[in-house]
């Protein structure tokens, strides 16, 4: 599967959020390999974007376009979506719930330890989620992005909680993903240091 | 798609096991309600043995509803509603799942105690296997039409009690005809009357079981967005 020629357009995207417009005629384009930095204040309809890229929002005006992707399959389907939530149960280890994510997102058998390798929790593997710290959380949650392969990362504040290491690995597989012809759209405070990352910057207008 | 629906269903009963709470509750529920009866009726035997179905089955509606309101509340909670929308399999067929997890967990351990519980209320012998065979076919449909209320209910907090408002009513042909079929066998004019009972109950659960995924992931995709 070649996922080079992809690209993602949105035009004239708008959402209502509790009869609230959050934002008007957003229009972006995206293409395979390129990144997408989202800036602005809270509440400048960051991750409402994300929610709508990911198909979970619906979208009030405009449209959401995937073009040279699987054609049978929402963009949503072809995303990764990493929210504020990290859709962890505690009762589960940190391999089984990889394990669950292959299987369930991806009908991939087996095989959930390079995710975990280049999260660095390999060492944790039987643990119940239970027993993990906020940034191991974190990690373990993202650990989705490269135990199930998709073109698209919706990044929701990824590096909340993270350590200055885990940062440099997240970036580090970011920019793999980039490299592989991915697309990421992440919503960030910090500065992630994605050369060559286009920026959105959201809420232009300020409240008074 | 058949990987990722067993995958979510063995998660689901993982899940079940390891926290307990769910089906164990409700069997426990079940056992109580049931041995209280006798203490609140008085020990004549020949009324027991008269209301023993209609009791067991009402018990078994409300130990069932017990434990719908965690059905996908604890899914949206954390997130994983979010992930289980995006991946491969349609959400109908994901509350198809979920609702076969909640029978695996509830439904049929109810099934398994109601017997030993019939004992308790002098069920008479004859109406054990009609009872069984309507509870067997009955229980299906009270996991897929409580999956309905249960993902109205998702965004609510608290919303356990209004789920079980908006179930109740609709639980009600498969109280009729469940209690049907096991009386019709007690009341000695077993043949026809428990048969059609029963077949009238199948056809409620084979249309619960359309309704319910059907009716569970609109009313999921209305709460989610």
């Amino acid at each position: 599967m070649t996922i080079s020629e992809l690209s993602l357009c949105a035009r004239d995207l708008a959402c209502e959020r509790g009869g609230r417009l959050v934002y008007d005629g957003l229009s972006f384009s995206l293409k395979g390999g390129e990144a997408l930095v989202l800036t602005g204040p809270n509440g400048a309809g960051k991750s409402s974007l994300l929610r709508q890229l990911a198909g979970l929002l619906d979208v009030t005006r405009g449209e959401i376009a995937l073009e040279g992707g699987d054609p049978e399959r929402t963009p949503g389907e072809q995303a990764h979506y990493a929210g504020h939530l990290d859709a962890l149960k505690p009762s589960m280890s940190v391999v089984e719930t990889v394990i669950f994510w292959r299987r369930f997102l991806g009908s991939i058998p087996q095989g959930a330890e390079t995710a975990l390798e280049a999260l660095g929790l390999l060492h944790l593997a039987d643990l119940p989620v239970a027993y993990l710290s906020a940034g191991q959380r974190r990690r373990l949650s993202l650990a989705r992005l490269i135990a199930v392969p998709r073109p698209i990362w919706l990044l929701d504040e990824p590096t909340v909680a993270l350590d200055a290491a885990s940062v440099a690995r997240l970036l580090g597989l970011m920019k793999g993903h980039l490299g592989q012809g991915g697309m990421i759209v992440a919503a960030t405070h910090l500065d992630l240091g994605l050369e060559g990352a286009k920026t959105l910057r959201l809420g232009a207008e300020v409240a008074a | 798609m058949m990987r990722a629906f067993l995958a979510l269903l063995a998660r689901d009963l993982r899940l079940a096991v390891r926290l307990g709470g769910g089906g164990g509750m409700a069997v426990f529920f079940f056992l109580i309600v049931i041995s209280l009866l006798p203490l609140g009726i008085g020990p004549d035997r020949a009324l027991l043995a008269k209301v023993a179905p209609g009791m067991l089955w009402v018990a078994l509606l409300l130990a069932a509803l017990l434990t719908l309101d965690r059905l996908f509340q604890a899914d949206y909670e954390d997130g994983s509603l979010d992930l289980l929308t995006m991946g491969p399999l349609p959400l109908e067929l994901v509350v198809v799942a979920k609702a076969v997890g909640h029978w695996l967990t509830t439904g049929l351990p109810l099934v398994v105690a109601a017997p030993l519980l019939g004992v308790l209320l002098n069920l008479p012998g004859e109406a054990y296997p009609p009872m069984m065979a309507a509870m067997l076919i009955g229980t299906p449909a009270l996991s897929f039409l409580g999956a309905i209320g249960a993902a109205l209910t998702v965004g609510i907090r608290r919303g356990g009690l209004l789920a079980s408002l908006l179930v109740l009513p609709f639980y009600i042909p498969v109280l009729i005809f469940g209690v049907g079929a096991a009386d019709a066998a007690a009341g000695g004019f077993s043949g026809e009357a428990g048969r059609q009972s029963l077949l009238l109950l199948g056809a409620v659960a084979l249309a619960s079981l359309v309704l319910g995924p059907l009716g569970g992931a609109a009313a999921l995709r209305a709460n989610l967005r």
